[in-house]
């Protein structure tokens, strides 16, 4: 089996536009474009957050942890992993405790008011690319696997010790 | 085939999606692989929902909900969007008004005798326009009365105690009525659009209904604008009538030194053309043919209507005219032209003129026009033409062998001519009748710009062939009426094919009445995008002939494809006409849920007319044709039966 991909965040790239975050909710709307979604009820949710910390904006989304402490808190056996390793909460079986909420490091699991249900990323199962990294209109959102996120940031380092672009 | 339906989503011109395949072969960059970069492009902007008012922002809204949901300064959505609109309507005003006051400028240079390169040549129209102003005609030389006409258009430029001439004179009495209760009646011109940029201010208008108002009676000035430039270009460089002539790339001639004028005023274009005929001898001697002009874009419409000058291409497609490798020189004004032209210029060896003060492009060559040398700059532009040309003339050139005919040029003056030919004493008596009978159903003027987002030409091809089809008698200005001229819609020889039986019954006798040997083209062009004054003329004399106002005519209008702020500025004045009026592509409003309920519905019950905006062109044309049939019942008049 091929290494799965995740969202990586190029910190240095982000300008804060919170498009991604327009993108997630779209995908998530039930007509799935931003003009039908825009007057949607209930309104379509993002799962992607750019929180900001000073004046720098950092976008924040689901980990879908290896060792995932929500997943582990789930008392209701909700959240599950997929075979392609993304972790999802499945509505039908969440009981709406907010356990999974308390305990995940990022802060990134929402309260549906309108279902009383958890949210999250969910990578998006109808589509090649997560919509927040196609909506990033400077790629510091990536769909990449860890070994090739690394292997970039390793020739990035290297050309940078080097002192020249590229090579 | 992958390819060919990628093409096809580019354009569905195939003279230009030959092109295409030739700038993708030789790696130049166009508009297409640009809009390609960009996306996806950015939602907050697209919905309107972010402001740059002011040093505090940029600010932008969440339309979802979870994030802000005001401005830093507390703007709503509502107020944000509405603020947006005006800016843009400002900005479409402040073009076509600036179109109209240089020509005003012109009339008054001619009128003190400052310019010998123009003259009067419609005295006809120049006494027309003064009687309408109440500027007395009887016994006074043409110059004169041109005096008092160049003062009074520039007089209403600016606030002053009357309303603006251009919008009070031109409308019915009716609709000057509805205008005036609803405080619509531009003060000035220039003073309409100054008054947008104040309300719009940080800090000032936060009401989104008073933002719109505002707006309409800066689009009733955009109105006064283009009705000022049509009359004062027809007083100086005449009045259109019919001209057989032909449209698209294959107008281009690989052995002639190959002129493009893109842009709008006819101030240039018409100076050039008039000199052509003075320079060809030149151009022989320099090994060429002759020289060819083609036009592109407004300046192309222009050109058309008065001389039969064809067009070269449109819009969108203005690169394309380019990497054919057969143009010698392009020369520019102003509006819409694409900077990148001077990139591909440069890339195929084009010499790019730019000629006013207030539309420079890095990478073009300027020559600073104005009236005066008028004549001396228009023979520097050739010198560098033909220069251009004999570096270019052992090259290989690539022009689609694809053109069109067209016959084009239906003024008002020129649709009444040839009304008159039914009936001397009451010319508009034909197709009211016709419309009563159901002929035809009604009228719809196609209007603006092609834009990336559609396939070339898409959606005007869609909604013309279907709303022809169900009877319509169809109008064209500027790049909407470039689309319908280069796919054949104005070639007679399509009119019994495109026609329901009705409309083709009436093209056919008012064609045959004037000596045609057949029927008018299945749709007139009516000219410039400042031209659509002339839409606008022709539906208030049938209202007045009528004697009901604008807003109960069976006459809708249509954006399809629209990319300029002067589109969303004539779009608010056909608004404020009273006219339903579709747009093709999403307005940067629907983050304000009320303004675009105010747009699109709450308005009729103020002007009568209202904005429908759908990106299908199949379910927009039964939108059109279902606020025609509205319109029909509304005067009491059958529609037929869905077909």
């Amino acid at each position: 089996m091929s290494e799965p991909k995740e969202i990586f965040v190029r910190l240095d790239r982000c300008m804060g536009c919170h498009s991604c975050e327009l993108a997630c909710a779209v995908e998530h709307s039930g007509s799935k474009s931003l003009y039908g979604a825009i007057s949607e009820q209930p309104r379509p949710k993002p799962r992607v957050y750019v929180e900001s910390v000073s004046k720098t904006p950092v976008p924040v989304v689901c980990r879908h942890c290896e060792d995932a402490p929500c997943m582990h808190a789930c008392i209701a056996g909700a959240i599950r992993r997929t075979e392609d390793g993304v972790v999802i909460t499945q509505s039908d079986r969440c009981i709406g405790c907010w356990t999974c909420v308390m305990v995940c490091p990022y802060g990134v699991i929402g309260r549906h008011l309108e279902e009383h249900k958890a949210y999250r990323c969910d990578r998006c199962p109808d589509r090649e690319i997560p919509a927040c990294v196609g909506a990033c209109p400077t790629r510091a959102l990536v769909y990449r696997s860890v070994t090739d996120f690394s292997r970039h940031t390793r020739k990035t380092a290297s050309a940078q010790m080097l002192g020249t672009q590229g090579g | 085939m992958a390819g060919e339906r990628d093409a096809m989503s580019k354009s569905t011109d195939p003279a230009i999606r030959e092109m295409i395949a030739r700038a993708a072969r030789m790696e130049i960059k166009t508009v297409w692989d640009r809009y390609e970069a960009m996306r996806p492009q950015c939602g907050f902007g697209d919905t309107g929902l972010c402001c740059r008012h002011c040093l505090q922002g940029p600010c932008r809204i969440d339309p979802f909900g979870e994030g802000p949901a005001e401005g830093i300064c507390g703007a709503s959505a509502d107020t944000m969007v509405a603020r947006g609109l005006d800016r843009a309507i400002a900005a479409g005003t402040a073009a076509h008004s600036g179109h109209a006051k240089h020509l005003a400028h012109t009339l008054l240079k001619v009128a003190k005798g400052r310019t010998g390169a123009y003259s009067i040549k419609e005295p006809g129209k120049l006494r027309a326009v003064a009687a309408r102003l109440n500027i007395p005609v009887e016994g006074r030389p043409d110059n004169d009365i041109a005096l008092d006409v160049a003062n009074a258009a520039l007089a209403d430029f600016h606030e002053k105690e009357t309303p603006v001439l251009w919008a009070a004179t031109v409308v019915n009495p009716q609709r000057a009525k509805v205008l005036t209760d609803l405080d619509l009646v531009p003060r000035g011109i220039d003073h309409e659009v100054s008054e947008i940029m104040h309300r719009t201010l940080y800090g000032v208008d936060a009401d989104p209904v008073n933002l719109l108002l505002g707006g309409l009676r800066c689009g009733v000035a955009d109105l006064a604008g283009c009705y000022m430039a049509t009359d004062i270009a027809d007083i100086l460089f005449g009045i259109p009538t019919p001209v057989v002539t032909e449209a698209n790339l294959g107008t281009l001639k690989a052995g002639a030194v190959n002129i493009a004028l893109h842009g709008h005023n006819p101030l240039l274009s018409d100076m050039l053309v008039a000199r052509a005929h003075t320079r060809n001898e030149d151009a022989i001697a320099a090994g060429a043919s002759g020289i060819n002009i083609v036009g592109i874009c407004c300046t192309g419409n222009e050109i058309m209507m008065r001389h039969g000058i064809p067009a070269c291409t449109h819009s969108v497609s203005q690169e394309m005219a380019i990497v054919t490798g057969a143009l010698d020189a392009m020369v520019v004004d102003y509006q819409c032209i694409m900077p990148s032209v001077a990139s591909v210029a440069e890339c195929m060896g084009t010499a790019l003129i730019t000629t006013m003060e207030i539309g420079k492009i890095p990478g073009a060559r300027h020559i600073a026009f104005d009236e005066e040398s008028a004549v001396e700059k228009a023979d520097e532009i050739f010198d560098i033409a033909m220069a251009n040309f004999r570096r270019r003339k052992n090259k290989p050139v690539d022009i689609p062998n694809i053109k069109t005919p067209v016959v084009a040029g239906f003024s008002v003056e020129a649709i009444v001519a040839a009304l008159s030919k039914l009936d001397a004493r009451e010319p508009l008596k034909p197709v009211v009748d016709n419309i009563v009978a159901g002929n035809i159903r009604g009228v719809c003027l196609f209007a603006g710009c092609n834009n990336v987002k559609v396939p070339q030409d898409n959606n005007f091809t869609v909604i013309a062939r279907k709303l022809l089809k169900e009877n319509v008698l169809v109008l064209a200005t500027g790049c909407g009426a470039g689309a319908l001229m280069r796919h054949g819609f104005m070639d007679p020889a399509n009119t019994d094919a495109l026609c329901g039986d009705g409309l083709k019954a009436v093209l056919r006798a008012i064609g045959e009445a004037n000596g045609l040997g057949g029927p008018l083209p299945p749709v007139l062009h009516m000219g410039s995008c400042v031209d659509n004054s002339r839409a606008v003329a022709l539906a208030v004399a049938v209202a007045n002939y009528l004697g009901v106002d604008t807003d109960k005519l069976p006459v809708v209008a249509s954006a399809a494809e629209a990319v300029s702020e002067k589109a969303v500025s004539i779009g608010a004045y056909a608004v404020a006409a009273g006219l339903p009026t579709h747009v093709g592509v999403m307005l940067p409003v629907l983050g304000g849920p009320l303004v675009t309920r105010v747009l699109t519905d709450k308005v009729k019950d103020l002007t009568g007319g209202y904005f429908i905006v759908d990106l299908d062109p199949e379910s927009a044309a039964e939108k059109l044709l279902a606020a025609i049939d509205e319109r029909r019942a509304g005067l009491g008049l059958q529609s037929p039966k869905a077909s």
